[in-house]
């Protein structure tokens, strides 16, 4: 009996790695990708990184622009946080007011964003907006938004669901249980997740950028387009520099909090 | 007229029923234990007397008030009078011991004290003289995440006894804490219901400590009742017949 | 208010102290709330993210920008774009062709990176290594983490020319650097004493890793795995749009770059979003299903 559980178990992972090869080789035929190419490819890369993809004393002088550019990048990401962070925040609790007409609409309204690439949400508003920051502050706040709500709407569940039925069998109005309880209860957590989205914005706005044509990404484009692949290395070192930074930085406040 | 009273109390929930048609009417200063196997409804019945979950039929008067007539500022109204307890202890963990006991007064705040944290002086005195009552005055500004299980109930006890309540509901307080703890909660219960009188009502899942403590008990199985009556008259058969066990399988037996 | 415990049984004397434990401050009120140093972080913090919010938004370049002919724009480009979808410059089924390229990539990045992931997370996950080697591998994934996803797929389409094999690699890049960290760390999450019996019984790493560590770890495993096809599959179609690498990505660029056609972007738009809920259900089903 027992033999024939195991059996049964060993034929399921089995049918799921068949499955799972049928899919890739379906997959490569769609794509034309060959794993032999793929295997050559990468000694190639790394050996034309070692030949062309380096700074050099020339690119160095294009340094201040490019922090100009960064610095731009940087800020757009944080401010794209903080405040998608505050319209998550207000959602988030509105969702979790226990009014099943206000749950569902914001729910569907915050997958809506989430679901919606900020790849798309950059093209729409660059045929408004042109090539133009707020293009891609809207683009990445949209994201934010969607993504944070979610986020804030599991924490609150998670953390504030106990303390939160406490002060309702006291009469509390839910205002009160906002600001005593549930804000209390998840600020770390909240700031935590604020922190995570302010470094993976970092990279998003380096591809928003690149889209609608202003900060980092767009000047990455340039050097690339123009097959100036010192500079374009300068771009990414500093890229990684500002990311390191910022992650540690964040790791140390969150190990503080947490 | 019985001062709380519930009168066929049924919840169904979408393909299970946890309570069918319960009715019991309990007089000022009771203490009363409801005993029976998990997920009997026991904590869906004490959540209905203060509709903390809405019942699918059925009524509740408490102190002469029905409570399916209240708007929800009525009802918040009302809660006010009625403290509850909880086996998780249900704190605001990162807040001080003494911000946990003043969350009691919220229900006669207005929406903008509240928010801000606002109390009257004599608020936070009553505060300390009840924290003091349990013995756990000089934790007062310790936050609550640092305190112990036992600690923790007592904080919660404190926070449903400044509400000044005329009822209290306790969802299994000493479930999750060690015997020695667990007595201590018991102790303050019981000197809670009899000194101030105070109509408690306690969910529990050890018969014994039910058998010590209650001035009655209600049995129920399977969303019934089983049993409703003194310590004293309940027999061995019935608890048997609430447990669904036989005799011999119960650790008292 | 009335006192609660003028009944009580309780000797008043055990309670003398309480007065004195008051604290009060300048004005003489009771102060109920105490501060300690996490929370003076968590503070801190948000003032600082707060001070830096002003900063960016008075640093911005805006350029010459009507905002108010830009919004109301942007708000009928939004409601061309999500009531009147249609296809224009390509029919319905090579659109359908473009998406499943997009989900081809994915679905081999995540493939690979999986397979990849897989035997460096069992080097990278602390309780089956030694810290060396541990650190070692994490701090290659933060470094491979912090290059964004684009920068990967341009930096091999310049060296192996553009197609799927630069989209995939430049992909599996991340792909592999957040799975290795997620499956290092359910690996660490798991019961020590399991692994101590096995050493104990005398069996080696190999054996530990199949008999102990994958078939206890599998299901947040494949959780992982799902929700990083997930993110695959928006970051093929921003690959397709910002470094060309074909797929629907490609014609949502071609539609709002160079057609200027609304309504396109509103098919590609359903089309992307569609899928994408598809996939979120699935995942959540695996979720709750795991837990």
């Amino acid at each position: 009996m027992e033999l024939l559980v195991v059996k049964k178990r060993q034929n399921y992972i089995a049918m799921f790695f068949i499955l799972v090869a049928l899919l890739s080789y379906g997959a490569m035929e769609v794509t034309g990708f060959e794993p032999a190419q793929a295997l050559i490819a990468i000694p190639q890369a790394i050996v034309w990184s070692l030949s062309n993809f380096y700074p050099t004393m020339a690119s160095i002088k294009n340094l201040p622009a490019i922090l100009i550019k960064l610095h731009e990048t940087v800020f757009l990401a944080i401010v794209a946080t903080t405040t998608g962070g505050i319209c998550a925040m207000a959602f988030a609790l509105l969702s979790t007011k226990g009014v099943p007409v206000f749950t569902v609409m914001c729910r569907l309204i915050a997958s809506f964003f989430r679901n919606i690439p900020d790849t798309v949400w950059a093209i729409v508003l660059l045929l408004s907006f042109g090539q133009n920051v707020i293009s891609g502050y809207i683009a990445l706040f949209f994201a934010t938004f969607g993504f944070l709500t979610r986020a804030f709407v599991e924490t609150i569940e998670e953390v504030g669901a106990n303390s939160i039925e406490a002060l309702e069998a006291s009469g509390a109005t839910y205002g009160q249980i906002v600001f005593q309880a549930i804000i209390p209860s998840c600020i770390t957590q909240v700031v935590s997740w604020l922190l995570f989205m302010i470094e993976t914005n970092i990279r998003s706005s380096t591809l928003v950028g690149m889209l609608t044509g202003t900060g980092i990404g767009n000047l990455f484009n340039i050097y690339y387009k123009f097959f100036d692949y010192h500079s374009a290395s300068l771009v990414v070192i500093m890229i990684v520099i500002v990311i390191l930074i910022i992650e540690a930085a964040s790791n140390h406040v969150r190990r503080m909090i947490l | 007229m019985a001062f709380l009273e519930c009168i066929d109390i049924t919840k169904e929930y979408a393909n299970t029923i946890a309570l069918k048609k319960i009715s019991f009417s309990v007089n000022k200063g009771e203490m009363v234990a409801i005993i029976g196997p998990s997920g009997a409804g026991k904590s869906t019945l004490l959540r209905c007397i203060n509709r903390m979950i809405v019942p699918t039929a059925g009524d509740v008067i408490f102190d002469g008030v029905n409570f399916n007539t209240l708007n929800s500022a009525q009802l918040r109204e009302q809660r006010r009078k009625i403290g509850m307890i909880f086996q998780h202890y249900n704190l605001v963990n990162r807040l001080s011991v003494v911000e946990n006991v003043l969350h009691g007064r919220l229900g006669y705040k207005t929406t903008f004290e509240g928010i801000f944290g606002r109390y009257a002086e004599g608020e936070k005195e009553e505060a300390f003289k009840i924290l003091a009552r349990l013995g756990l005055e000089e934790q007062a500004y310790r936050r609550c995440d640092e305190l112990s299980g036992g600690q923790k109930q007592r904080v919660g006890i404190a926070r449903a006894l400044i509400q000044e309540p005329k009822l209290m509901l306790c969802d299994e307080p000493i479930a999750s804490l060690d015997p020695s703890s667990a007595k201590i909660i018991m102790d303050y219960l019981w000197d809670i219901n009899k000194s101030i009188g105070i109509t408690c009502f306690v969910n529990l899942h050890q018969v014994d400590v039910a058998l010590k403590y209650a001035d009655r008990i209600i049995g129920i199985r399977k969303g019934e009742v089983i049993y409703d009556g003194p310590p004293c008259a309940l027999k061995k058969e019935t608890i048997h017949q609430i447990y669904d066990s036989k005799t011999g399988e119960l650790i008292m037996d | 208010m009335e006192n609660v415990f003028d009944a009580t049984v309780q000797p008043i004397s055990l309670m003398s102290s309480w007065p004195k434990l008051m604290k009060k401050d300048k004005k003489g009120k009771i102060i109920v709330h105490s501060t300690d140093a996490k929370q003076n972080v968590v503070n801190y913090t948000l003032v600082f993210l707060a001070i830096l919010t002003v900063y960016g938004i008075a640093t911005f370049d805006y350029k010459k920008i009507f905002m108010s002919k830009a919004i109301t724009d942007t708000i009928q480009n939004f409601a061309i774009m999500l009531t009147e979808p249609m296809a224009v410059h390509f029919t319905y089924a090579e659109a359908f062709g473009q998406l499943l390229m997009t989900l081809s990539l994915a679905f081999l990045t995540t493939v690979m990176g999986s397979i990849i992931a897989l035997f460096f997370g069992l080097l990278a996950a602390k309780n089956l290594t030694n810290k060396k080697t541990s650190n070692f591998i994490k701090g290659g994934v933060a470094i491979i983490r912090a290059i964004p996803t684009v920068l990967w797929v341009l930096i091999f389409a310049a060296s192996a020319g553009l197609g799927s094999v630069a989209a995939i690699i430049g992909l599996s890049f991340h792909g592999i650097g957040y799975l290795i960290k997620s499956y290092s760390e359910s690996f660490e999450e798991m019961d020590e004493g399991i692994i101590e019996a096995l050493k104990a019984s005398g069996a080696n790493w190999w054996q530990i890793v199949f008999q102990a560590v994958l078939p206890s770890s599998i299901t947040c495993i494949l959780a992982w795995t799902f929700m990083r096809f997930e993110i695959n599959f928006t970051n093929a179609v921003a690959m397709g749009a910002a470094a060309g690498a074909g797929g629907i990505g490609y014609e949502l660029f071609m539609a709002g770059n160079y057609y200027y056609n609304i309504r396109e972007i509103g098919l590609i738009t359903y089309m992307v979003l569609g899928f994408a809920i598809i996939l979120e259900i699935f995942s959540n089903r695996l979720k709750a299903h795991i837990k």
